[in-house]
């Protein structure tokens, strides 16, 4: 690959161990990531995309190094994330920032959106201290909003309006890499598309390399250029955008893509739909095999005893899954 | 002609606030015919639950009144029946599903009992047999082992769980009218499709009228026949949920639709931006008297700011209300 990898995470696992029963029960543990590949080249967008309980989110926080790493490397350009610790960790993380999905209970009620988004540049010893003001007025401006805004407080500040400030104070330290966890799922439909649409402005603009974390296909579809399909902590397909959709072979990425109520009314007829019984299973020391097998109506026996590895099927496009052939072949329904 | 089952007619709401009265909803028909589902959407603060806390007559008062306007339920006018008719209508003539399954079940009384408690206050029989038709309920809506669930309490159970006790419950006495009120916001989309089976499922088998409200177009499309979208308390357009995504006449509509990347099963390699509503919903203490919707409207005309549109009729049961229709400008 001739292109630049910023991000490359490799078997990522992140284990939280649970409480034990009384004083001589088993210790276990929730595999809340368990294995997971990543590589994202510069100025892309990689999206992560599961239900809840999938470990997209706990994996956007391992790369935050915002969670305990049980085991894996991280590698953003010449850090080697797992291994920093104290003040060059803290120096690292200059080079990697989040938006964090609710803008209601992310910002601190009592402090100025000026200060808000100007804290990581004191923080982090970003430009020279006489330039700061003049920087946080020019990412008000770049977020859409006014300078003089910088004087108002969170509340006096829509949703929509709230996260265009969580968006500047990500921005503020100048970052590589953007980790958006849900960026737009506790907003208003209309609102959302006003943030989409800065997300994909700031990009062509400043060359940023999101990570996107969602549960909602389209978001995905619309604003990803990779996506991974999580299920209960392992990467279950993965492709690019018009790959991953127009050819989904994991029966849970075919189940997913059923699931969405679509607007469009061609399009619900033509949908060969598979419908999942019963709720993802739990995580904690999950039982060998596919983790899909006890809700994929294809489960063999074979899916119940070996994991099946993450291969590649044609460019660029990978699948964990024993039922798919190697030359592309979904698993069919019998009849 | 069918009659209609629900009819609110010219209904009016307000809220006295601190920065003086709100009218939350203004001048609002809905009718709904026996056997549809009904889709109701718009943003956060167009009215679509305060819709439906009226027909529930369940609007907080004060500082919330019903000024105006009537909601009759085959031919009966609930704005004017005591309250000890509506306790007999509510859950049983008409019930609800609320949006947060984990805050309206209540957490010390296990999930049979509370199913139970719906039956044995309308239908007057016996708790054995009300807790039978507790766990037969259960059993309708898709719960394993309905006899076992029926004595768990709401923390035993999964988001999806939940919801499908609180459709029990709001089944219970065989309503004839559900109002389901963003049935399914708070859960995964596998779940989400679980939950929209169930309900269409049920719709077939009971009979009931359904009012789904949402702010998803794709649930409407996928759910209901026609559709009501609401802006600033006010109805801007209505119809046949098909004619209203293929031909949206409202600019508002337009922007709904628009504004919300959708699922296709080949994508482009081209990605047009969104369509984006610009602002938010206004204050509805400082309606003016034009279309609530002109100060966001990119094709706002001069005098949206200061005459409210009229409804017009724009195609077989398809209803506007929008100047640019009346000047022929769409």
């Amino acid at each position: 690959m001739t292109e630049d990898i910023l991000l490359s995470v490799e078997n990522l696992k992140v284990h939280f161990a649970m409480k034990r029963r009384g004083l001589t029960g088993p210790k276990s543990f929730v595999h809340a990531v368990d294995g997971v590949n990543l590589k994202i080249t510069k100025g892309k967008t990689f999206g992560i995309v599961g239900e809840s309980g999938s470990g997209k989110t706990t994996t956007a926080l391992a790369v935050m190094r915002l969670v305990p790493i049980t085991s894996g490397t991280i590698t953003l350009g010449d850090f080697r994330l797992d291994q920093l610790q104290g003040e060059e960790l803290r120096r690292a993380r200059r080079h990697m920032q989040i938006i964090f999905q609710d803008p209601y209970s992310s910002l601190n009620p009592r402090v100025r959106a000026g200060a808000i988004v100007r804290e990581p540049m004191d923080l982090m010893d970003v430009g020279e201290t006489s330039e700061r003001e003049d920087r946080v007025a020019e990412l008000f401006r770049q977020v859409g909003l006014r300078p003089e805004q910088q004087a108002l407080f969170p509340h006096q500040f829509s949703g929509g309006q709230r996260q265009r400030i969580g968006v500047a104070r990500a921005l503020a330290s100048q970052p590589d890499l953007v980790v958006c966890d849900e960026p737009v799922s506790a907003l208003d439909v209309a609102i959302q598309a006003q943030i989409i649409n800065l997300l994909r402005k700031l990009q062509d603009d400043l060359g940023l390399t999101y990570l996107f974390i969602s549960h909602d296909l389209g978001v995905v579809q619309y604003i990803c250029d990779e996506i991974a399909v999580m299920y209960l902590g392992k990467v279950v397909e993965q492709g690019d955008r018009i790959s991953l959709f127009t050819e989904p072979l994991h029966p849970y990425t075919w189940a997913l893509l059923s699931a969405v109520p679509s607007a469009d009314p061609a399009l619900r007829d033509q949908k060969n739909r598979i419908r999942l019984q019963g709720d993802p299973p739990n995580p904690i020391d999950p039982p060998p095999g596919c983790r899909f097998a006890s809700r994929c109506p294809f489960s063999q026996d074979l899916c119940t005893r070996e994991t099946p590895p993450l291969r590649p099927i044609k460019d660029g496009h990978l699948v964990a899954c024993h039922l798919v052939s190697d030359d592309g072949v979904p698993p069919q329904h019998a009849d | 002609m069918v009659e209609p089952l629900l009819e609110i007619k010219d209904l009016r709401v307000e809220f006295d606030t601190r920065d003086g009265v709100a009218t939350v909803i203004d001048g609002l028909d809905i009718s709904l015919y026996p056997g549809e589902i009904l889709g109701i959407v718009g943003e956060s603060g167009c009215g679509k639950s305060m819709t439906a806390l009226s027909v529930m007559r369940l609007v907080p008062v004060p500082p919330g009144r019903i000024a105006k306007g009537t909601i009759r339920l085959q031919g009966e006018d609930l704005l004017q029946a005591s309250e000890k008719r509506m306790r007999e209508v509510r859950g049983n003539a008409i019930s609800m599903i609320f949006q947060e399954p984990m805050t309206s079940l209540n957490p010390v009384f296990s999930v049979g009992d509370q199913i139970a408690e719906t039956i044995l206050l309308h239908e007057g029989v016996g708790k054995r047999v009300a807790w039978q038709r507790a766990v037969e309920m259960l059993d309708a809506v898709g719960i394993p082992a309905p006899e076992i669930r029926a004595r768990e309490y709401p923390h035993q159970m999964s988001g999806g769980m939940r919801q499908r006790v609180m459709i029990a419950m709001a089944l219970a006495c065989q309503p004839r009218v559900l109002i389901a009120d963003e049935p399914t916001t708070a859960l995964d989309v596998t779940v989400q499709a679980q939950i929209f089976d169930l309900l269409k499922d049920l719709q077939e088998k009971t009979g009931a009228v359904i009012m789904l409200i949402t702010h998803d177009m794709g649930a409407i499309a996928e759910m209901a026949q026609r559709v009501v979208v609401m802006y600033a308390g006010r109805k801007v357009e209505d119809g046949p949920v098909d004619e209203i995504l293929t031909n949206p006449k409202h600019p508002y509509t337009a922007g709904l639709i628009g504004c919300v990347p959708h699922l296709s099963v080949n994508p482009t390699e081209e990605r047009l931006p969104l369509t984006d509503i610009p602002g938010v919903v206004p204050p509805l203490t400082r309606l003016g008297k034009g279309c609530p919707f002109a100060p966001r409207c990119v094709k706002a005309l001069d005098k949206c700011g200061w005459e409210m549109p009229p409804q017009s009729v724009v195609g077989e049961d398809h209803r506007a209300s929008c100047w640019l229709i009346e000047n022929d400008e769409i």
